[in-house]
């Protein structure tokens, strides 16, 4: 990929609360929120940072399933319901499964390098509870080739990921893999619990390490090689960013410090008819993450923080090892010994990740590049890390569907 | 007949009732399940739905409808194996839908009595009335099959009368399911001396199939849970009676205060008037008439009760599972006034409340929530803390809640001596898994 042609930031990031089962105000029994509130509410939370509407050039929209989910299509009529003042400027919504958020980015980052826009509002959402969760996995199934939806199981993506898992147990070894997964649950409920927008923020559970090693798959009930805690949960929330060019930036009146800058990216798609060559491996992640780390040209030591898609605690595992951080086989163990916890090595998702801090599906994308911007900028608050000078830099991962559309995005502190 | 074959011709008698309703769902799931099985490709299972109310069979199929969804979306990941050869079947909600119409299809609702000759297996929910299951079980033996067989949930009508009544010579076994009959996992299985072998099989492995917990009990009126039940009831009367007078306080008052010591102090999921009134005031005097009679050394019998009904007040349940009032009025199922025979009216339980539970007594600090206890590992452990801090203090609670479960150890006691129950486990079994109750009645934390 070419380097970039111009310099890309993204700043003013802003999240709603991810709504569902853990948070204190969900009741599945009483009226919530509908789509339009969360887009108001993280597109306004943007404008606000931003100098308002006037300011911003275009936008972008990245949503998996609300056409399912909430019956409604055609969402980049709802920008201008953000403000009056975004009506008559274009508008793009994007769809790639559940890296629809991080599409949404990089389509914004392609509008500024393309210069026809200096500002652009990038947003990302999902309102899954609408649905409940065994209809919601025919929805989220679409995500997969329909043509394999029959022999797939109920719970389809936890499904594929069990397979995952279960060819990892095989190779690897069981127990070694239920210890790395456990301490990655353990790790997101941890971090989710310094972010009061997290799902997981009001977990109490005093030893979720424990909880998740003693609790065993059961394909009776579930799925034959996952526990629920070791998949995402049900959410509704939204994300908003601005992206900016250097104009853009003096334009909002924000200074290059408070933003980040995008000093490379990778975007990659595996065809979704096709099986994973090998159970065991996360070839797009692989592809796609490398790709951004040679465009950006830098090495993975470099990396201060990462935002991961752990939609299965398995996906993390498989991340670590795509990235070269552990060899293949070993990726349980470098996680259960705690090299990917806020402390460790390399801290992970350090405000829950899609386990801990909820994966509203199409907003994920933008959720994590919203972390990576509050942690590079000192704006993250209780969940704030300490990023060492000699790591500057934050990495994002966000994948569709079954390791099919991969986008990666590598940050730094602008300066 | 092989249990399939049994299971394919079968009728619910009553079947839009409270308790007629829940075993015809879990019949219909049971066969439908039946059904699809590849062995029973091409066999038509027929669950007629006999009851005398068109209207009531018309809500029947609503509530079918409904929970039929729940039990499928609940075991999905079974059905998707189910109708893995339907390949026009794909998406999940399409395999819900089409088991909710395979579950339905099997159910013919109808007023018919008739329905049930074709029928190999009857069951009978209706009325606590013994001349009227005598009545329907001879008919339908008189002019059906002569292989079918007869399965009652009378809760309290002694099985073997029903047999020699309706000439069913041994076919007859008590099948008593406990309310609601889709979510209590106990059965009590009443065989009389004649009962045939087969239809204990039979029952066994239903019982199995519908994850239900068996606990036989002895053909006498009342079985374990009611033998219990009533007493304990009566019992809970007679105290708020007797405190009324004693403490000189209106009877309404009392009440409050029996129902609140057996619900807080004796740990239950609720206080013994709001279970009389979730029974239903009618049910429970129903169920005395039948079974006071056989009892020899008791009075099975409540003024009480019979004034409740003269004034027309029952309790009992609405179609839709709420509660109607009855001792005690509620408001979103909690208890906020309780009746006034004298008045003929509710007195807001905020009028007396104060005065009760003062006159009553402060818990001592082990107490614990019945809920609290459902997940709880050491719940002995809690129990006995609890009931030894109960026998330290002096207050009237404390009193009257030791008493209380004194008698309730005694009761289980004499279902035991009587050869009701065949064993202290099996009391309690009933008691723990029919009545929800944190532990069984014969236990030693009030000795």
């Amino acid at each position: 990929m070419k380097k970039l042609r111009r310099k890309v930031y993204m700043t003013a990031g802003y999240n709603t609360i991810s709504l569902g089962t853990g948070r204190k105000e969900f009741n599945p029994k009483k009226p919530r929120p509908g789509i339009e509130h969360y887009i108001k509410e993280a597109g306004q939370g943007v404008l606000n940072q931003i100098g308002g509407p006037e300011n911003v050039d275009e936008s972008v929209i990245g949503n998996f399933m609300a056409g399912q989910f909430n019956r409604q299509g055609h969402l980049d009529g709802f920008i201008p319901m953000i403000d009056k003042k975004l009506s008559m400027k274009p508008a793009t919504r994007v769809e790639g499964a559940c890296a629809s958020g991080g599409l949404s980015l990089v389509t914004g980052v392609r509008q500024v390098l393309a210069e026809t826009a200096e500002v652009v509002l990038s947003l990302g959402f999902e309102v899954q509870n609408p649905v409940k969760a065994v209809y919601g996995a025919d929805i989220l199934a679409m995500a997969g080739w329909f043509q394999k939806r029959k022999e797939g199981h109920a719970h389809f993506f936890p499904g594929q990921f069990s397979d995952r898992a279960g060819a990892y147990y095989e190779k690897y070894g069981y127990e070694r893999t239920r210890k790395g997964m456990a301490r990655w649950y353990a790790n997101a409920i941890e971090n989710a619990r310094l972010d009061p927008t997290a799902q997981e923020y009001h977990n109490t559970n005093p030893d979720p390490y424990a909880t998740a090693l003693k609790m065993k798959p059961n394909g009776a009930v579930f799925v034959d090689n996952l526990t629920v805690l070791d998949c995402s949960k049900v959410s509704d929330a939204a994300s908003g960013i601005a992206i900016c060019s250097e104009e853009g930036l003096k334009r909002i009146g924000v200074d290059k410090k408070d933003a980040v800058e995008v000093i490379g990216f990778g975007h990659a798609v595996r065809d979704i008819t096709s099986d994973p060559t090998d159970l065991t491996e996360l070839e797009t992640i692989k592809f796609a993450a490398h790709q951004a780390l040679e465009n950006a040209g830098i090495t993975i030591d470099q990396v201060g923080t990462i935002e991961t898609h752990d939609c299965f605690s398995i996906a993390g595992i498989l991340a670590v090892e795509a990235l070269g951080l552990a060899a293949k086989g070993e990726g349980a163990d470098y996680v259960a010994e705690g090299k990917t916890s806020r402390n460790g090595e390399i801290p992970f998702n350090t405000t829950g990740g899609l386990i801990g801090w909820g994966h509203p599906t199409g907003g994920t994308g933008v959720h994590q590049g919203v972390t990576i911007w509050q942690q590079l900028t000192g704006k993250a608050g209780d969940a704030q890390l300490n990023i060492d000078e000699k790591r500057p830099y934050g990495l994002t991962i966000n994948m569709g569907g079954d390791d099919v559309t991969v986008v990666s995005i590598v940050f730094k502190r602008g300066e | 007949m092989t249990y399939d074959e049994r299971i394919q011709h079968v009728s619910v008698l009553g079947a839009a009732g409270k308790m007629g309703s829940g075993i015809l769902l879990l019949t219909a799931v049971e066969m439908a399940d039946r059904a699809l099985q590849p062995e029973n490709k091409g066999k038509t299972f027929v669950l007629n739905a006999i009851d005398v109310s068109d209207e009531a069979l018309s809500g029947l199929s609503g509530y079918l409808r409904v929970q039929v969804r729940k039990i499928a979306e609940k075991k999905i990941v079974l059905l998707r194996k189910m109708y893995a050869d339907r390949k026009d079947l794909i998406e999940n909600r399409d395999i819900i839908n089409e088991y909710i119409f395979d579950v339905l299809n099997i159910v013919r609702p109808t007023t018919a009595i008739e329905a049930a000759y074709n029928s190999a297996l009857v069951f009978e929910a209706v009325n606590e009335n013994r001349a009227l299951k005598v009545k329907l079980f001879s008919q339908i033996n008189e002019n059906g099959n002569p292989d079918t067989w007869f399965f009652t949930n009378t809760s309290s009508v002694p099985i073997h009368l029903i047999d020699e009544e309706a000439k069913l010579n041994g076919k007859v076994i008590g099948f008593h399911f406990y309310n609601p009959p889709a979510v209590q996992r106990l059965v009590e299985l009443i065989q009389t001396g004649k009962t045939l072998p087969e239809i204990v099989d039979f029952a066994h492995d239903f019982a199995k199939n519908l994850k239900k917990i068996i606990v036989p009990s002895n053909d006498f009126a009342g079985f374990i849970g009611n033998g219990h039940f009533m007493r304990d009831g009566l019992y809970g009367i007679q105290e708020a009676e007797k405190l009324a007078k004693e403490k000189n306080i209106p009877l309404y008052q009392a009440i409050y205060m029996i129902n609140k010591v057996t619900q807080d102090y004796l740990i239950r999921p609720m206080g013994i008037f709001q279970l009389m009134d979730y029974v239903g005031i009618d049910v429970m005097q129903f169920i005395l008439n039948v079974m006071n009679p056989f009892v020899k050394d008791e009075n099975l019998h409540s003024d009480l009760l019979d004034t409740m009904m003269t004034q027309g007040v029952k309790g009992g349940q609405y179609s839709s599972g709420a509660q109607k009032d009855g001792f005690l009025k509620y408001e979103k199922g909690k208890p906020v006034a309780v009746w006034d025979i004298q008045n003929k009216t509710y007195v807001p339980i905020a009028q007396f409340e104060k005065e009760s539970d003062k006159m009553l007594g402060d818990l001592p600090d082990s107490a614990v929530a019945w809920k609290a206890t459902l997940r709880m590992k050491n719940k002995e452990d809690v129990f006995s803390k609890f009931y030894n801090d109960l026998k330290k203090i002096s207050t009237l609670g404390a009193e009257i809640a030791l008493k209380y479960g004194k008698r309730s150890k005694a009761i289980g006691k004499k279902l035991v001596k009587d050869g009701v129950a065949h064993n202290d486990d099996d009391v309690n079994t009933v008691m723990l898994t029919g009545f929800y109750h944190a532990y069984g009645p014969i236990n030693s934390y009030f000795d």
